[in-house]
């Protein structure tokens, strides 16, 4: 049977920052992606990243994938499955692939599951028409294949991705009919919002998609106010002509491995659903399974990566490859950037999700 | 304009505004960068990019800007390393009836020296037209392209946004 030491199972920014701080320890690591090349969702980003300076800010991401693609391939510990899916875990520390080669099994002394998040659904009449899309397919026609979805786009939600794709599809010149927010406000940065609205897509808050309606695909959608309880108001109704409604309502992490490893999971909100409990070197319950990245809760690109180099630290120092003294200087050095990166106000309900979390998790070790 | 509030309507209030926007004389003495950053995020790439020192160092990385208009030369550096474009720089010290404008500019086709281009507010509404006195395209695939706009000085504060008008 093939074996490792550490198997990462998602190559985004948090599984690619794991296997590459493990490795530099001396690690032998195995990366295991869907796609058939590392870098997650980054590839598909032609935004530039915030943050640190000093940390890559103002890279863009699509730069980004292709910098730590780099270091993958020229990293003689790192070996990269893609195309890969990981079926399950086991306790004999089995973990079960399936490669363009068939069904083979992958012995691991330590698994980090960092397979991001999904993206949640919304419900409304119409919702299966062709031409309703994510706001992640949306990215990837654009941006990857360079095709464009449609001519006039709904965009419904104000998150970070659903003004940033806004600005995407307005720079591949499609028009932007609207950016619909549920919430009484904006959900994403400011700057981002501001940057749109001068493009003059009007941002609505307080409202939403009431259905959409087209003969074989979407040829309109209509959207109404919201009152306090997150009722449509009849009498508010306007019609849009749009060929496209994409959808950036939010993500949800993807717990599934973490789930049939019998990792303990909790569901809280602020997270974007059923996350793991872990301790502070970003270990779950399942004892040698760590997790980071969008699967440990939902946030931004810069945290993931953090959380990733963390949790590759952990597994590392795990197997003995850390001396004791520089895990505990690493580790408290991560954990203050992680802890500055979420110190302003859009960090605060990551926050308030991570300390129910921490509660949750006291209660189980008790 | 709106003041319904930055976080309701993307655009940010007129009390917002007053807070970043350089005295009228130090506008009237040259260029000078307004920084429209108005929410505390985590990013600092803005202080980086000034050689001048006119933009102060971050103690916490979700500080917002603070500017030191008497070091600023106006060279326009810090728009191109915003991600959030949220930097201009404005020059009133033309003397006339003009101003200039510098804007981050992420579309293609880019615009072009002497070209007469429309010029937008903070809401995307059409308040008048400018004509291109520079392009600095950026390097790519990183750099974010800046516009240098001579336009009507009543504009300096306003227009923010620019489009070029090919198809007639
Ligand atoms: S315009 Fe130039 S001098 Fe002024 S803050 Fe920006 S980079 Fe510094
Ligand atoms: S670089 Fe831009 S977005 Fe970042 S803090 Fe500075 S002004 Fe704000």
């Amino acid at each position: 049977m093939r074996k490792t030491e550490l198997a990462v199972v998602g190559a985004g920014p948090a599984g690619i920052s794991g296997a590459l701080e493990a490795a530099s320890y001396g690690v032998k690591v195995t990366l295991i992606d869907r796609g058939d090349r590392p870098g997650g969702q980054l590839v598909k980003q032609t935004h530039k990243f915030f943050g640190w300076h000093a940390k890559g800010a103002g890279t863009r991401g699509i730069v980004l994938a292709e910098q730590l693609a780099r270091h993958i391939r020229e990293n003689e510990n790192v070996t990269f499955f893609g195309s890969t899916e990981a079926l399950g875990y086991y306790s004999d520390k089995v973990l079960l692939l399936e490669t363009p080669r068939g069904i083979e099994p992958l012995q691991c002394e330590r698994l980090l599951v960092a397979t991001g998040a999904s993206e949640k659904m919304l419900l409304f009449p119409g919702n299966d028409l062709p031409g309703v899309y994510g706001a992640g397919a949306v990215q990837t026609l654009m941006n990857v294949y360079g095709v464009r979805p449609g001519r006039s786009v709904l965009m419904v939600g104000s998150g970070n991705i659903g003004l940033i794709v806004s600005y995407q599809l307005v720079q591949a010149g499609v028009r932007v009919a609207a950016v619909l927010e549920a919430m009484p406000v904006i959900g994403g940065y400011a700057v981002h919002a501001s940057k749109i609205r001068r493009l003059g897509i009007p941002i609505l808050t307080g409202h939403s998609i009431k259905e959409a309606y087209g003969d074989g695909q979407v040829e309109g959608a209509v959207i109404w106010k919201l009152d306090e309880k997150w009722n449509g108001i009849p009498g508010t109704e306007k019609d849009l002509k749009v060929d496209v409604i994409c959808l950036a309502t939010g993500l949800t992490p993807l717990g599934e491995l973490l789930w049939q490893a019998g990792a303990q999971m909790e569901y809280v909100s602020e997270l974007g659903g059923f996350v793991p409990l872990y301790d502070e070197n970003m270990e779950t319950t399942a004892k040698g399974v760590f997790v980071a990245g969008d699967a440990s809760g939902v946030e931004e690109a810069s945290t993931a990566m953090a959380e990733g180099k963390l949790a590759g630290l952990s597994a590392a120092w795990s197997l003995g490859r850390v001396p004791p003294e520089e895990f505990t200087r690493k580790r408290e050095e991560i954990r203050n950037e992680l802890y500055q990166l979420r110190a302003g106000p859009t960090g605060q309900k990551i926050l308030r999700g991570l300390e129910t979390l921490s509660k949750r998790a006291k209660k189980v070790t008790a | 304009m709106s003041d319904e509030g930055l976080l309701v309507t993307g655009i940010p209030t007129s009390e917002e505004l007053a807070r970043v926007t350089p005295p009228r004389e130090r506008r009237e003495k040259g260029p000078c960068v307004m920084i429209e950053c108005f929410q505390r995020i985590p990013c600092d790439p803005c202080h980086y990019s000034c050689r001048f020192g006119a933009i102060k160092e971050f103690e916490d990385i979700n500080d917002v800007p603070e500017v030191d208009w008497d070091k600023c030369t106006g060279c326009g550096m810090c728009i191109a390393a915003c991600p959030g474009l949220a930097i201009f720089v404005v020059d009133e010290s033309t003397g006339n009836e003009e101003c200039r404008i510098a804007m981050p500019y992420e579309f293609v086709p880019l615009p072009e020296k002497g070209e007469r281009v429309r010029l937008f507010d903070r809401a995307g509404t059409e308040v008048g037209t400018g004509v291109v006195e520079r392009v600095i395209p950026g390097q790519k695939p990183q750099g974010t392209p800046v516009v240098w706009v001579r336009a009507p000085k009543e504009l300096s504060l306003v227009a923010r946004h620019l489009a070029v008008n090919r198809e007639g």
